[in-house]
């Protein structure tokens, strides 16, 4: 396999690409400029409709048909860029914006330029303190040279960006309790519709989007939505950049074409699982994904089409590898921990759903579990499944439903042997005589 | 109103044969030192007390930096009260935690109840309500981090803590800090190190006692530090 092209991450480890400077003289702001002087407001949002892109958060709604969405007119309108990345396995948009903040403030800036917004936040995640730091400079940089601020680039049109830092709640990614927690409440989810596009933040229009949907805009702009198309699918359109990690020789970002295969991905690029180890199932979009097999998943293509007839999701293309030293249980139970323990608590069926699977994986694990244990375990993933307000809690049912389907054997095994181990340090324990006699003792 | 103070309600709920039953259930739960699910939830209102009222910034003293970073804060957004987070922050970063005091303060400043204050602080985990130490130690524990052994990581990073008695730390098993190309690893006040080994755990502590940068080259932003593969295209002689 040649190296593939690269967009995104082209120049990410150009020294000093964080600086407007650096920046610049890689030909950076010239789509901005290209934006807003060579074409009018709903050229710009032609464009991005014309390139087809899908968001690379998760959902893969369309962007263009998202910023269509949004009403022409005078009143306040709002871009929001999500960088509250939280999904465990996911790290590309760290990489984005530590190495290249200024394709996104840029991005962002094309964006509300599109729906006519004057202003525009940055949700970040609290943990990412770091990462702020660089893009707040970043942001006071653009300001400085005259791209944010009142009357940019001499054309009339003004937008103020503002870093919003969170503070540690993954429910905050879910776009509308990003909404709630941005106007300073807690993070719970609201009902939808309406729809961001019609009433998100403040009531007024919102278009929200990826860090990495915004930082594919510029290209867009700059290379013409007829260029952009050439790479991807036909209906993954561009380049997505993966975050491997798991059991893999070599974690870290590889920015592919839409369409490359799975295998291509795991092994030419990330290195395979370690020596001696096969591929046992591997979540393709981020630990909310339902689970594929090595044998059912390594050969399909990598885009949203393809995993979704698999019956799984690209999600926010993060994919997490599994081998087949790894029991599956403690892994189900790690993973409903972390969607119980930020869980908001709003809707029933994720928060009572979320505790109780916990539970249950906890029963299973020790040994303590009953046949029942699994009927309910599946019974309890079908009953969160579309019925909350958000996704957090699908989020946990789909990988553990499907981890159930897939590997049921090994779930009842692990109970069985725990069971038996259980039973055997009873016999010792209460007659130690018993124990010693090899017949009777533990198996 | 005496009928509604803690003494005679106690004595009350004692006499119900029902209420007795849990009640005992609930010394058990004391004495065997689980915390209960939700602290407090049995305690009685107080509701001789005067509702929550908005602390007006004339009665309370708040330090000027303290003012000026929160007030700057409150006039980058349409909405003021957006600057809830930043501004709790920032309280913290001044009070090591959010005290009373320091609830107050924000309160008085953004025109809001201590209250609402305190339904914000305990929904998120960066915001602590009790004093939890001046550093931080984040082991990532999530599921990339878990497949590589994270909690041997985790472990041994509080034997460490115990041993060389470090204080003053909040040490705790976290989600997904967003670093899984370097798994397993941790935050230590916000830098991020790895890939970890148990064996690195000492080294962490120790630096976090004497005041350095634990494990120098190994933290995420150092220069010449890049985990395999991140943002690379594999090296041409591997390429087929």
């Amino acid at each position: 396999m040649k190296a593939p092209p690269l967009r995104l991450l082209e120049d990410i480890d150009e020294p000093g690409l964080h600086l407007l400077e650096v920046y610049e003289r890689r030909g950076g702001y010239s789509s901005l400029r290209k934006a807003l002087t060579e074409l009018d407001q709903d050229e710009v949002l032609q464009r991005i409709s014309d390139s087809e892109i899908r968001g690379r958060g998760g959902a893969g709604f369309p962007m263009g048909m998202k910023a269509g969405f949004v009403p022409k007119g005078d009143m306040d309108k709002y871009l929001i860029c999500n960088a509250d990345e939280s999904e465990p396995g996911a790290f590309k948009d760290r990489v984005l914006i530590q190495k290249n903040p200024h394709l996104l403030v840029e991005g962002c800036i094309i964006g509300a330029r599109a729906i006519g917004a004057n202003q525009a936040f940055i949700y970040i995640r609290g943990e990412y303190a770091h990462q702020a730091d660089i893009l707040e400079r970043a942001v006071a940089e653009a300001y400085t040279a005259g791209y944010l601020g009142k009357d940019i680039l001499e054309i009339g049109f003004d937008l103020e960006l503002v870093v919003h830092r969170g503070a540690g709640a993954y429910i905050c990614g879910e776009e509308m309790a990003l909404l709630d927690s941005l106007e300073g409440k807690r993070g719970n989810p609201r009902l939808k519709p309406p729809f961001p596009a019609n009433a998100g933040v403040y009531q007024g229009p919102t278009l929200l989007n990826n860090v990495e949907t915004l930082c594919n805009v510029p290209l867009i702009v700059g290379l013409g939505a007829e260029e952009f198309r050439k790479l991807g699918t036909e209906q993954s359109i561009g380049t997505k950049v993966v975050s491997v990690s798991g059991n893999v020789q070599r974690p870290g970002n590889y920015e592919v074409p839409m369409g490359t295969t799975v295998r291509e991905i795991i092994y030419d690029l990330a290195g395979g699982p370690p020596e001696g180890r096969e591929i046992k199932c591997f979540f393709p979009g981020g630990s909310s994904a339902p689970v594929l097999t090595g044998d059912e998943g390594l050969d399909l293509r990598y885009d949203f089409e393809t995993m979704a007839q698999a019956g799984s999701m690209l999600g926010s293309g993060s994919m997490i590898v599994v081998d087949d030293s790894q029991p599956l249980v403690p892994l189900a139970l790690r993973l409903a921990e972390f969607y119980r323990h930020e869980s908001c608590g709003k809707c029933v069926p994720c928060r009572e759903g979320t505790n109780w699977t916990v539970k249950m994986l906890e029963r299973i694990d020790s040994g303590e579990a009953t046949p029942m244990d699994f009927e309910l375990l599946v019974q309890v993933q079908t009953n969160i499944l579309g019925n909350c307000l958000c996704v957090l809690g699908d989020s946990m049912a789909m990988p553990v439903g499907s981890m159930l389907a897939k590997f049921r054997h090994e779930f009842e095994r692990h109970a069985a042997e725990a069971r038996a181990r259980n039973e055997g340090a009873l016999v010792e324990q209460s007659a130690p005589e018993l124990a010693a006699a090899p017949s009777i003792g533990p198996a | 109103m005496a009928d509604r103070d803690g003494q005679a309600n106690g004595s009350v709920r004692a006499e119900h044969p029902l209420v007795a039953d849990r009640l005992v259930g609930l010394d058990h739960q004391i004495a065997s030192g689980k915390p209960s699910v939700a602290a407090g939830w049995d305690l009685p209102a107080d509701l001789d007390k005067d509702p929550a009222v908005i602390p007006q910034l004339a009665d309370v003293r708040v330090p000027p930096e303290l003012l000026a970073e929160i007030e700057y804060r409150m006039s980058l957004y349409p909405d003021p009260r957006s600057a809830v987070l930043p501004a709790l922050k920032i309280a913290q970063r001044h009070h090591g935690y959010l005290s009373t005091l320091a609830m107050l303060q924000v309160a008085a400043v953004m025109k809001v109840t201590p209250a609402y204050l305190s339904s914000i602080a305990s929904f998120y985990d960066m915001l602590n309500e009790e004093p939890l130490g001046r550093h931080y130690i984040y082991v990532c524990t999530s599921v990339s981090c878990h497949l590589s052994n994270a909690k041997r990581i985790y472990d041994a990073i509080v034997e460490a803590a115990e041993k060389l008695d470090l204080g003053d730390t909040d040490i705790r098993a976290f989600e997904c800090l967003g670093a899984c190309d370097m798994q397993p690893m941790a935050s230590v006040d916000g830098r991020y190190v790895g890939p970890l080994k148990p064996s690195d755990a000492p080294e962490i502590v120790l630096a976090l006692r004497e005041g350095r940068v634990p494990l120098p080259g190994r933290g995420l932003d150092d220069p010449d530090h890049m985990p395999a593969g991140a943002g690379d295209p594999p090296p041409q002689d591997e390429a087929k």
